[in-house]
């Protein structure tokens, strides 16, 4: 019985190594040298380099994208998270008129296809001056991932007990002051799930960075990556490198952050 | 009403207040503004803004090329959705019986997921490759356009899709897998379950929840896709694989017609809200029934 569950266990392991597959084979691309690339089918290169990462590091916009990328993304977390936290404090303890209509909203605003406020957004952003800054992404990053943010807060706030906050009040604490003090403290894992999956989606996203951004003072890593410029072939091994580059926070959270991401993305859709 | 009771309501109304604001200003307002747009003819390197009722959405409806996406979308919709399902299934019920470097198991499955979707596109651009790509060397050194052929193109964008959004639906269920007792197991082997007796009187009718909700999360997100078609395929070979969002995108951006391509992101808009209902009503009976 134990050696059969062993065996299962590297054969389950084994079978999802081969999933993410055509991940490692972009790192081995990324490491291979152009000569071999079209030429042989090693699994390993032969002659390994790190010419692809120089090359996207000294002759490319990538570290510069990845500047605005960083900065688009944290500064996305931090107004989603300065916004939300409130809001979910709020819907999840306070007598707010219109609650029910307000979550309603919440929920269905989730379902907006970004292809179809783009267009408005657009010229919103146009309008206001913002085209091609970090200002216009932060804003339009935070609009699609606030409903979910506050939703999944307030779903982990409503698991605190109230009484909790009661020796607070007996302090003579205000409701901010309870939110501050009592309420994240307790929450903190619940707060650091929403604040992974604003900044992967904030990371990831594409359709507005490509809309809205011009030049390379603001464009993020999935546009960049997406117009990696080839002269007269296309240069398979830069845009592995590139793309490993891309990948790097995403593997950061999937693997160091793993309890908290999978803590958020699994909330309220495995309970009865 | 006590003081503390208005005290908590004014905090209430101010803790919502700036969310709410944000989210009208940058969701609810554009998503009606869009409407307006749809109805307009605006070209705005021509200058050109001027109102012309339901013009747009009559032509939609006899527009070859967006019954086209329209056919694209739905196939792309319901392949996917269909595939990512069962996949993911198939290795929740693996990962359930793993107890050795269940960590590792999860960071594996989840990396294809949590990658940005421009990263996939330029993985499988790669994959495919007709000459150098492994997916042709795998099949015996054969030399399939697999992007630039109009009849291998759909498929090809397919398999980058559920490769992405398998272990979404994965974890979904494996999370809900772990939360089911050992007794429960322990006492179908006392009653004799066997293990395909075991598979479909418990475990498939616990996870029903969590299929829908990964049916439905799916689907709107397949319906919503833009990203990976974009930039695999741009929509070619000969529109094979042109969706109702990059047709949208290309009205809107490549051939700067704000209005008619603000028309076509409303359509999308009603398919999406329209799954959304009928998902709800299908929910809504399932549970009156249960």
């Amino acid at each position: 019985m134990k050696a059969r569950s062993r065996v299962w266990d590297i054969a389950v392991l084994l079978l999802l190594a081969v999933w993410a597959g055509p991940f490692f084979w972009q790192v081995r691309t990324s490491f291979t040298p152009d000569v071999e690339l079209l030429a042989t089918h090693r699994v390993l290169p032969a002659s390994p380099t790190t010419i692809h990462y120089r090359a996207v590091a000294e002759r490319s916009v990538m570290p510069r994208s990845l500047g605005n990328s960083l900065a688009v993304a944290s500064l996305t977390t931090l107004v989603a998270l300065a916004l939300g936290l409130p809001a979910a404090y709020a819907i999840a303890r306070l007598p707010v008129p219109g609650k029910v209509f307000l979550m309603l909203v919440i929920v269905g605003s989730t379902a907006f296809p970004q292809i179809a406020t783009v267009s408005p957004l657009y010229l919103l952003m146009r309008a206001l001056g913002l085209r091609d800054t970090w200002t216009a992404l932060v804003l339009a990053n935070t609009s699609f991932a606030l409903p979910l943010l506050i939703w999944l807060l307030a779903g982990f706030i409503r698991e605190v007990p109230v009484e909790l906050e009661e020796a607070a009040f007996l302090d003579g604490a205000g409701r901010l002051g309870v939110l501050a003090r009592v309420i994240v403290p307790l929450v903190a894992p619940g707060v650091a799930s929403a604040a992974l999956l604003t900044f992967l989606a904030a990371w990831n996203e594409f359709l507005f960075a490509y809309t809205f951004t011009a030049t390379e003072a603001s464009r993020t890593v999935p546009v960049a990556l997406a117009l990696f410029p080839g002269v007269f072939e296309v240069p398979w091994g830069d845009i592995a490198a590139a793309s490993i580059l891309a990948s790097l926070p995403p593997l950061v959270i999937v693997v160091g952050f793993q309890r908290w991401l999978v803590q958020g993305l699994t909330a309220g859709a495995t309970k009865d | 009403m006590t003081a503390r009771q208005r005290a908590d309501r004014r905090a209430g109304v101010a803790f919502v207040a700036p969310a709410v604001l944000v989210l009208a200003a940058l969701s609810l307002y554009p998503g009606l503004w869009v409407l307006w747009l749809s109805l307009q003819q605006r070209i705005p390197i021509f200058g050109i803004a001027r109102f012309v009722g339901l013009e747009h959405y009559a032509f939609l409806a006899q527009d070859p090329r967006m019954w086209n996406a329209a056919r694209v979308t739905l196939v792309f919709t319901i392949a996917s959705v269909t595939l990512e399902l069962m996949l993911g299934l198939a290795a929740a019920l693996a990962l359930q019986r793993q107890l050795l470097g269940r960590r590792v198991a999860v960071s594996l499955l989840l990396l294809a997921w949590a990658l940005p979707s421009v990263v996939t596109a330029r993985v499988f651009e790669w994959l495919y490759h007709p000459t150098a790509g492994l997916v042709n060397l795998l099949l015996g050194g054969r030399t399939l356009n697999w992007l630039g052929d109009p009849s291998l193109a759909l498929a090809g964008l397919i398999a980058a899709d559920v490769w992405r959004t398998m272990p979404f639906v994965a974890l979904l269920c494996y999370a809900r897998l772990l939360t089911i007792p050992v007794e429960v197991y322990e006492a179908a082997r006392v009653d004799g379950a066997g293990r395909v007796a075991t598979l479909t009187s418990i475990t498939l009718p616990l996870l029903r929840p969590v299929l829908l909700i990964a049916l439905l999360f799916r689907t709107l997100d397949a319906l919503r896709a833009f990203d990976l078609m974009f930039v695999l395929t741009g929509g070619g070979p000969a529109g094979t694989t042109e969706t109702l969002t990059v047709y949208a995108y290309r009205s809107l951006f490549q051939t700067l017609q704000l209005g008619f391509g603000s028309a076509i992101g409303v359509v999308i808009f009603a398919l999406v809200m329209l799954v959304a209902a009928a998902y709800l009503v299908v929910l809504r009976r399932a549970s009156a029934t249960a």
